[in-house]
């Protein structure tokens, strides 16, 4: 195989000019938090480092990452970032099909052994050896083994193949699990979300690609740079949070108002994702721009995690499901009217027994 | 411990502790003196740890269920942001207040240090337990001990001392949430997320452990009063003056 072309080499030859792909550098730059001079990184890196390979592959899963992903949306991402990586196999996306695209998978696993990029979208069902995801004509969850055994990192698009989202969600007949049950010797980047934002994306690339390294992850391995921070840290209606002005009906006049969402069951608090600074489509909007709460898509349990308007979890296994506060209120009710029986069996009881005056130890009737 | 009686206590009238801390009164016809049990940390301690309790539940309630909505401009308000500042500020109380008590468990004597250590392992412990249920049952006999009878000793270490903690850890580490990530709030705390789950999660087992404490006031209050009616020896303004007095 020849020397592999760098980004710039790419770029150049698809006729997009170089002021266009400086400002693709500053903006990528900007996007991940980086000081301007950063930009400069980024286009040295670029220019020179030759184009990291990717293996994109699909586990059970939707496809809406990937539906994500191809509208990135700043004005180079789109064709950029998918040229900018080699990307070497994405069964959803590539022209090749059959035995082309699964040779296309071991030649990159033999000329770049340890060097490429593992994306793993979706996620693999361990239930009856495997067999609820058979592409390629074996288990996923062998393929997504071998592939990973020589990746030099591995990134977990989305909830599914970070978290398990909607197939693991219970009972989970297929036995689905999130990959790093499967992948357990090699770093894996978590971008959570149903999808993930494609900025967010395409962003984590870019990183790897610049510096050659993973970026810096939180406790449960997503990058802090897009995962720092839950959705209520910045959304644009925190001031209403803060004042106390809040939508309490989806057809109320704080909803019309632009109120915050807390109260109709918003995830906002409890979600940590770029969404209400990246935004969507081009910056366009986000869920609670459009005057629905946050569903919490990018957190762990997505669908476990009780009803989707609702802010706390739910327990179970009660029977009939309830969350904390119930349970704890009921509770509360049954010992109050505990107390209240037993201070009248008490009270019974002294009027047997005639304490409260000084009496010798003897004498007290027990 | 000379401190534990007062000087004005003739030797003969003094009350002894037994095991268990069970009270050893004096013979037939010996008014028994007064007992020093509750240094004046552990009241403060006692007392702000009740008021704060009391801010906590009643913002917290809030926090969960905000009050209606108010109207005009945001900038008007800041009901909803002094609401969750009360209940950090007093939740900063209760923490320290938590720490410092747990110094006087290393310094403070025995009865500093009881509801924080159960004998688990000790067979006579648990009878003294089930005596104390057959009390509570209204079957047996009253019994007097110094500090805590066993079942309230047991009650406050299971569903006071370990809820709180659970509160105090969870709360901090939802605090640090809000100062963010790169704080040192969530250096310390933070692992509470890796332990107990996401963001929900952990604010399930606040809410979870805070009605465990909630129950345990019910009770706790309950039974003083009525330890206070129906025992020989003074149990509400034990907490209040230190000293534990016989009738």
């Amino acid at each position: 195989m020849g020397r592999q072309e760098t980004f710039y080499e790419l770029i150049r030859r698809q006729g997009i000019s170089r002021r266009n792909f400086l400002k693709f550098c500053s903006l990528s730059a900007a996007s991940l938090g980086l000081a301007p001079h950063f930009a400069g990184k980024i286009a040295h890196a670029m220019e020179t480092k030759p184009r990291v390979p990717v293996l994109w592959l699909h586990g059970l899963e939707c496809t809406c990452c990937t539906e994500s992903f191809i509208r990135s949306a700043h004005p180079l991402a789109k064709d950029v970032i998918l040229s900018m990586v080699s990307l070497d196999y994405d069964d959803t996306i590539m022209a090749a099909a059959g035995h082309q695209a699964e040779q296309a998978v071991a030649d990159i696993m033999r000329d770049y052994k340890g060097q490429y990029i593992l994306a793993v979208e979706g996620n693999p069902p361990l239930g009856n050896d495997g067999t609820f995801c058979i592409p390629g004509g074996r288990p996923f969850v062998e393929k997504l083994k071998e592939v990973a055994a020589d990746a030099a990192a591995v990134i977990a698009w989305g909830s599914c193949a970070s978290w398990g989202c909607v197939q693991a969600a219970k009972p989970n007949p297929t036995t689905a699990v999130p990959i790093h049950k499967v992948i357990t010797d090699k770093p894996i980047i978590k971008v959570p979300g149903c999808p993930p934002i494609a900025e967010v994306m395409t962003g984590v690339i870019t990183f790897y690609v610049t510096f050659g390294e993973l970026p810096a992850l939180d406790r449960q391995g997503r990058p802090l740079m897009f995962y720092g921070q839950r959705v209520h840290d910045k959304c644009y209606r925190r001031g209403h949070f803060d004042a106390g002005q809040f939508s309490e009906k989806f057809d109320d006049f704080g909803a019309r108002a632009g109120y915050c969402l807390y109260k109709v069951g918003c995830r906002g608090p409890t979600t940590y994702n770029a969404c209400s600074t990246t935004r969507w489509n081009e910056g366009v909007s986000f869920p609670i721009g459009s005057g629905h709460g946050c569903l919490g898509c990018s957190e762990p349990d997505f669908w476990d995690n009780g009803p989707f308007y609702d802010r706390l979890e739910t327990f179970p296994q009660f029977g009939a499901e309830a969350s904390a506060d119930r349970i704890g209120a009921a509770a509360a009710a049954i010992v109050g009217v505990g107390i209240a029986a037993h201070a009248g069996l008490t009270a019974l009881r002294q009027a047997k027994v005639k304490p409260n005056k000084p009496v010798a130890a003897d004498e007290r009737v027990v | 411990m000379s401190k534990m009686y007062h000087p004005s206590t003739p030797l003969p009238s003094r009350v002894r502790e037994g095991h268990f801390g069970e009270a050893i009164l004096p013979p037939a016809g010996v008014q028994p003196g007064p007992v020093y049990v509750y240094d004046a940390a552990i009241r403060l301690w006692h007392w702000v740890t009740f008021l704060a309790i009391i801010v906590l539940c009643v913002t917290g309630y809030f926090i969960a269920s905000p009050p209606p909505s108010l109207g005009g401009e945001a900038h008007e308000h800041y009901l909803f942001g002094w609401i969750r500042f009360t209940h950090f500020a007093a939740g900063m109380i209760l923490g320290v207040a938590f720490v410092l008590r747990l110094y006087r468990v290393l310094v403070g004597g025995k009865h500093a240090r009881q509801i924080f250590w159960i004998p688990f392992w000790s067979l006579s412990w648990w009878k003294e337990i089930f005596e104390e249920v057959r009390w509570y049952l209204i079957i047996g006999k009253p019994k007097e001990y110094v500090g805590h009878n066993p079942l309230a000793h047991f009650a406050m270490f299971f569903m006071f001392v370990l809820p709180m903690l659970v509160l105090l850890f969870t709360g901090f580490a939802l605090y640090s949430e809000g100062t963010g990530v790169h704080t040192v709030w969530y250096t310390w705390f933070g692992w509470v997320f890796r332990v107990l789950g996401d963001s929900m999660t952990v604010r399930t087992w606040h809410h979870a452990a805070m009605w465990v404490v909630i129950l345990f006031s019910m009770v706790h209050m309950y039974m003083a009063i009525r330890e206070d009616m129906t025992h020989r020896q003074t149990t509400i303004s034990a907490m209040v003056s230190g000293w534990r007095f016989y009738r």
